[in-house]
């Protein structure tokens, strides 16, 4: 059955003696090489020059306080089940009293961890995060020398208070209003 | 006779030093060319431009483990390296890089040894050269080294004959087989007396002549012994520090000795267009013309490097069936063809 019209009938004929020879060809591939030899380079001269990057890049993962500086994560884990490479763990708490400027609602996360080795930068955390508390940013996760090192613990992924990390260009009015309609994927 | 010694053993150090030197940077060259070929911009770390890179490469060579195989041939293990070595550096002597300065009265010639069978001299030392792989790949006693010993050894050995053949049209014609004769043959240029270079006359035995150089150097297409993606690395699969710049090395002095001698015998060599016109004087002539010699072999190392990041690798029997089934019968044709041009339009 002939599903496009993109196949080509391949013809496999016999050289003429020009063919034969090789040496146009070979001066045609010597012409191709040298024009690249005055190209403009693509080469991006790393540690003085960082590439520019999307604006909405997903790098490292950032958890988001609120107005107040209360962490907005509540340990429901649709992040981890939303998460294909199984990333992402948590263990949840109740809050005590006292410490309502901590965490926004009753229940939080002791601990959230993300493996950024098995992270694959996908995204589908933010999206499935119902309370707008993980988003990815535009930060690059870097280098270690042990495994144990990519294990980022709430220390690494909470913001700080005083030093609030940008996501508006992640959360912008169309993404929210995307998160707002039920049907769509996760919010059903 | 002292002074005349001395000259000699200045030429011999100055040569010396510019072989290693240029052997060495066409080590950062090759990696250069590939970066631009490929759109990018190669070593540039160590230094300017990365300038300094062949000295960190030679630095990181002599710091590294020397790992010798138990099983190997311990002695034969060593020598390797070393005729390799030393074949390339001697093919040099002979190569004419420039005419005569005359310093105080007495002319002195830049060339180290004159000899008048001096094609066959080049041609013997640089076939001494495949001994330097075979023994290196026989004696690491390892299949892969040994495979791509025999490789470079029977492509050497056919590419050699019809090297041999592409100049015999060279010799009959020039009547010579010294370096510096066929040099000075081809002076003038298109100046009042019209002289073309060798490559005008011979074209065909040119062709072959840089083809068979390609093979004999094991440069791409024709870098079947150290093929990486077959062979691990071929005869130096077991070579670790410095004996491995050893070979790498003899690799690149090998480059710039072929493209020195394909300069001389059909690019004019040190002889440059309008050389006799400029009513200049001899020692300014013998100075530019070396100037012009070394720029003529820079070109040939380039054009080794541009073919190498152009063709692929041949196959196996493809190499021996270009060798000895094309390249062998026409460079038999070329010496009849060029000869009887050459009595008929004489």
């Amino acid at each position: 059955m002939q599903l496009t019209n993109r196949s080509k009938l391949v013809v496999k004929k016999e050289m003429n003696f020009w063919e034969r020879m090789y040496l146009p060809a070979i001066l045609g591939g010597v012409m191709i090489t040298i024009r690249h030899l005055f190209r403009r380079k693509s080469t991006v001269k790393y540690p003085e020059k960082t590439r520019e990057i999307s604006s909405i890049w997903r790098g490292q993962h950032v958890l988001k306080r609120d107005d107040k500086g209360a962490e907005r994560c509540t340990a429901c884990g649709l992040c981890a089940v939303a998460c294909p490479a199984e990333a992402i763990t948590m263990t949840a708490a109740e809050r005590k009293k006292g410490e309502e400027n901590l965490y926004r609602e009753e229940k939080y996360a002791s601990t959230y961890e993300i493996n950024m080795l098995r992270c694959i930068f996908c995204g589908l955390c933010e999206e499935a995060c119902p309370k707008e508390a993980i988003f990815l940013t535009d930060r690059i996760v870097t280098t270690d020398y042990s495994r144990t090192g990519f294990v980022y613990g709430k220390d690494k992924l909470v913001e700080k208070v005083d030093d609030r990390i940008d996501v508006t260009k992640r959360q912008t009015l169309a993404v929210q209003e995307f998160k707002q309609q039920k049907q769509l994927s996760h919010n059903k | 006779m002292i002074t005349f010694l001395t000259f000699k053993i200045i030429l011999v150090a100055l040569v010396f030093v510019i072989t290693l030197l240029v052997a060495a940077y066409s080590t950062y060259a090759e990696r250069k060319v590939a970066a631009f070929l490929q759109d990018r911009i190669g070593p540039n770390r160590a230094g300017p431009f990365g300038i300094l890179q062949p000295l960190a490469d030679g630095l990181k060579f002599i710091m590294k483990e020397e790992i010798i195989p138990v099983v190997s041939n311990k002695f034969l293990f060593i020598l390797g390296p070393c005729i390799a070595m030393m074949t390339a550096l001697m093919a040099g002597v002979l190569i004419p890089w420039g005419g005569t300065l005359t310093i105080g009265g007495e002319t002195y010639a830049l060339q180290i040894a004159e000899l008048d069978n001096g094609i066959l001299y080049v041609f013997a030392v640089v076939s001494i050269g495949v001994y330097g792989i075979m023994i290196g790949g026989w004696a690491s006693n390892n299949k892969f080294s040994l495979l791509g010993a025999i490789r470079a050894s029977a492509q050497m050995i056919s590419y050699e004959i019809a090297m041999g053949l592409s100049i015999i049209a060279l010799v009959a014609i020039t009547g010579t087989l010294s370096l510096s004769e066929i040099s000075a043959q081809q002076a003038g240029g298109t100046g009042g007396d019209w002289n073309f270079w060798n490559v005008v006359y011979h074209p065909l035995g040119c062709l072959i002549f840089i083809i068979c150089a390609f093979a004999e150097c094991n440069r791409t297409p024709f870098d079947l012994p150290e093929c990486e993606t077959e062979l691990v690395g071929g005869y130096h699969t077991e070579y670790s520090s410095m004996k491995l710049g050893f070979y790498l090395f003899a690799e690149y002095i090998n480059m710039f000795i072929s493209s020195a001698v394909i300069s001389t015998l059909y690019f004019g060599g040190y002889n440059f267009p309008f050389m006799n016109d400029l009513g200049l004087d001899q020692n300014m002539i013998t100075i530019i013309g070396t100037v012009v010699m070394f720029a003529k072999v820079a070109f040939f190392i380039f054009f080794f490097m541009w073919i190498r990041w152009t063709i692929p690798r041949f196959r196996y029997d493809q190499l021996m069936n270009l060798g000895w089934k094309i390249l062998i019968p026409l460079a038999v044709a070329n010496v009849f063809i060029t000869v009887a041009s050459y009595l008929i339009f004489k």
